[in-house]
C-alpha cells in the first residue's frame, strides 16, 4: 500500500506503460508491482528453460555426425517443410503480439481473433512436425537407430512438446478471458503466455539453423 | 486495491514484454520485428541452399544470422532493451547467455578433445587380444 500513496494519481484512463515523470527511484516507490515481479520471475523460468535446451543443443552438436551407418540429416530433412514450419511459428509469434496489444486495449473481439490465429498457426506447425516425425519413423529413422537420431528427436521433440503445452495454455487462457474477463490474474497469465510463446520462437531460430540448415552440410 | 491503475505506472522497472512507448509504438515494433525476422530467416535459408557463396564460410554466416534474429526477437517481440528500467531483465539474460555458452562450448570442446585422445579402434582390438 505504500507504493500507492507515493505514486501518481493517474486514474484509469492513462494508457499503459507511460511512467515518465518518474518518482525519485524504484526503491523509494516501494516494492515493484506484482505484475513486474511475476513477469520477472517468469523471465527467469524461461531463461532456465533455455539453459535446459542448451544441454540438448550441446548433445546434438556433439552427436550430429554420429549416424552409425544410418540415415543422415541430408537424406532425411526436407528444407521446404522446415521453411513452412518456420514461417508458421514466426507468424504465430507475431499474432501473439497482436493478441497482447488487443489485451492492453481490452478489445475482446481482436483478442479472440489474435488467439485463434496464434492457435491455428501453432497447430499447423505441430502437425507439420508430427508428419515429419512420422515420415522419418516410416523410413526406419527412429530415435534408437543412431546417436544422431536420438539427439534429433530429443531436441526437436522437446521443442514440439513445448509448443503443444503452449497451445493447451492458450486454449485455457481464452476460456479464462471468456469466463472471468480482464481481471488482474488473467492479465498476468496472458503476459506470461506471450513471453513463453515468443521464447519458443527464439529457440526455434537456433534449432532450424543448427539442426536443419547446418545439419545437412 | 488500487493495483490495477497502479500496475502500469510504476516508476522503476519494466517487465519483460513491456514496450516503451516513447521509443516505438507497440504495433510498429511488432511489424518492424516481423519484417526483420522474415529478411533474416529468408537469408538463412537462401545461404544454406545456394552454391554462390564460399562454402566453408556458410556455417559462420548462418550462426551470425541466427544470433541477429534472436536479437531481433528479444528486442522487438520480448521488448528486452537496454533502457535503464530494463536492467534486471538484461542482467538475467546475460547470465542465461553465459550459462548457455558454457554448456555448449564446453561440451563441444571436451568431446572434441576426448575424440582426439581416443585410441583408434584397431589398436583397441590388439589390446584385447593380448
Amino acid at each position: 500500500m505504500t507504493a500507492t500513496t507515493t505514486a501518481t494519481t493517474l486514474g484509469g484512463h492513462e494508457p499503459p506503460h507511460t511512467h515518465h515523470g518518474m518518482p525519485a527511484s524504484a526503491s523509494a516507490a516501494g516494492p515493484a508491482p506484482k505484475r513486474i515481479i511475476i513477469a520477472y520471475g517468469f523471465w527467469l523460468f524461461l531463461l532456465s528453460d533455455i539453459v535446459m535446451f542448451s544441454a540438448f543443443f550441446a548433445t546434438f552438436a556433439v552427436l550430429g555426425k554420429a549416424t552409425a551407418g544410418g540415415p543422415t540429416g541430408a537424406e532425411l530433412f526436407d528444407a521446404r517443410n522446415v521453411a513452412v514450419e518456420t514461417a508458421l511459428l514466426l507468424f504465430s509469434s507475431f499474432s501473439c503480439g497482436m493478441m497482447s496489444l488487443a489485451m492492453d486495449a481490452r478489445h475482446r473481439g481482436t483478442f479472440y481473433l489474435g488467439a485463434a490465429i496464434t492457435f491455428i498457426l501453432g497447430l499447423g506447425f505441430l502437425v507439420l512436425e508430427m508428419r515429419e516425425f512420422a515420415n522419418m519413423v516410416a523410413r526406419g529413422a527412429t530415435a534408437d537407430r543412431s546417436a544422431f537420431l536420438s539427439g534429433f528427436f530429443t531436441l526437436v521433440g522437446c521443442h514440439g512438446a513445448h509448443v503443444a503445452v503452449g497451445l493447451l495454455w492458450l486454449g485455457v487462457m481464452v476460456a479464462q478471458v471468456a469466463d472471468k474477463g480482464w481481471r488482474a490474474t488473467v492479465l498476468h497469465r496472458l503476459m506470461c503466455f506471450s513471453l513463453f510463446w515468443h521464447a519458443l520462437d527464439i529457440i526455434w531460430v537456433a534449432l532450424f539453423t543448427i539442426v536443419y540448415l547446418m545439419g545437412v552440410r | 486495491m488500487a493495483d490495477t491503475t497502479q500496475e502500469h505506472t510504476h516508476g522503476g522497472d519494466t517487465a519483460p514484454g513491456d514496450s516503451r512507448e516513447e521509443l516505438l509504438s507497440s504495433l510498429k515494433a511488432y511489424v518492424i520485428g516481423l519484417a526483420l525476422a522474415i529478411i533474416l530467416t529468408a537469408t538463412s535459408f537462401w545461404a544454406a541452399s545456394t552454391h554462390v557463396l564460399w562454402q566453408p564460410g556458410v556455417p559462420i554466416g548462418l550462426a551470425v544470422l541466427a544470433v541477429a534474429q534472436m536479437g531481433v526477437h528479444l528486442v522487438f517481440f520480448l521488448h528486452i532493451t537496454t533502457g535503464p528500467d530494463n536492467t534486471n531483465n538484461v542482467l538475467a539474460l546475460a547470465f542465461g547467455v553465459l550459462i548457455v555458452f558454457l554448456v555448449v562450448a564446453g561440451s563441444l570442446w571436451i568431446m572434441a578433445n576426448l575424440r582426439a585422445n581416443m585410441m583408434p579402434l584397431e589398436m583397441m582390438d590388439l589390446h584385447h587380444q593380448r
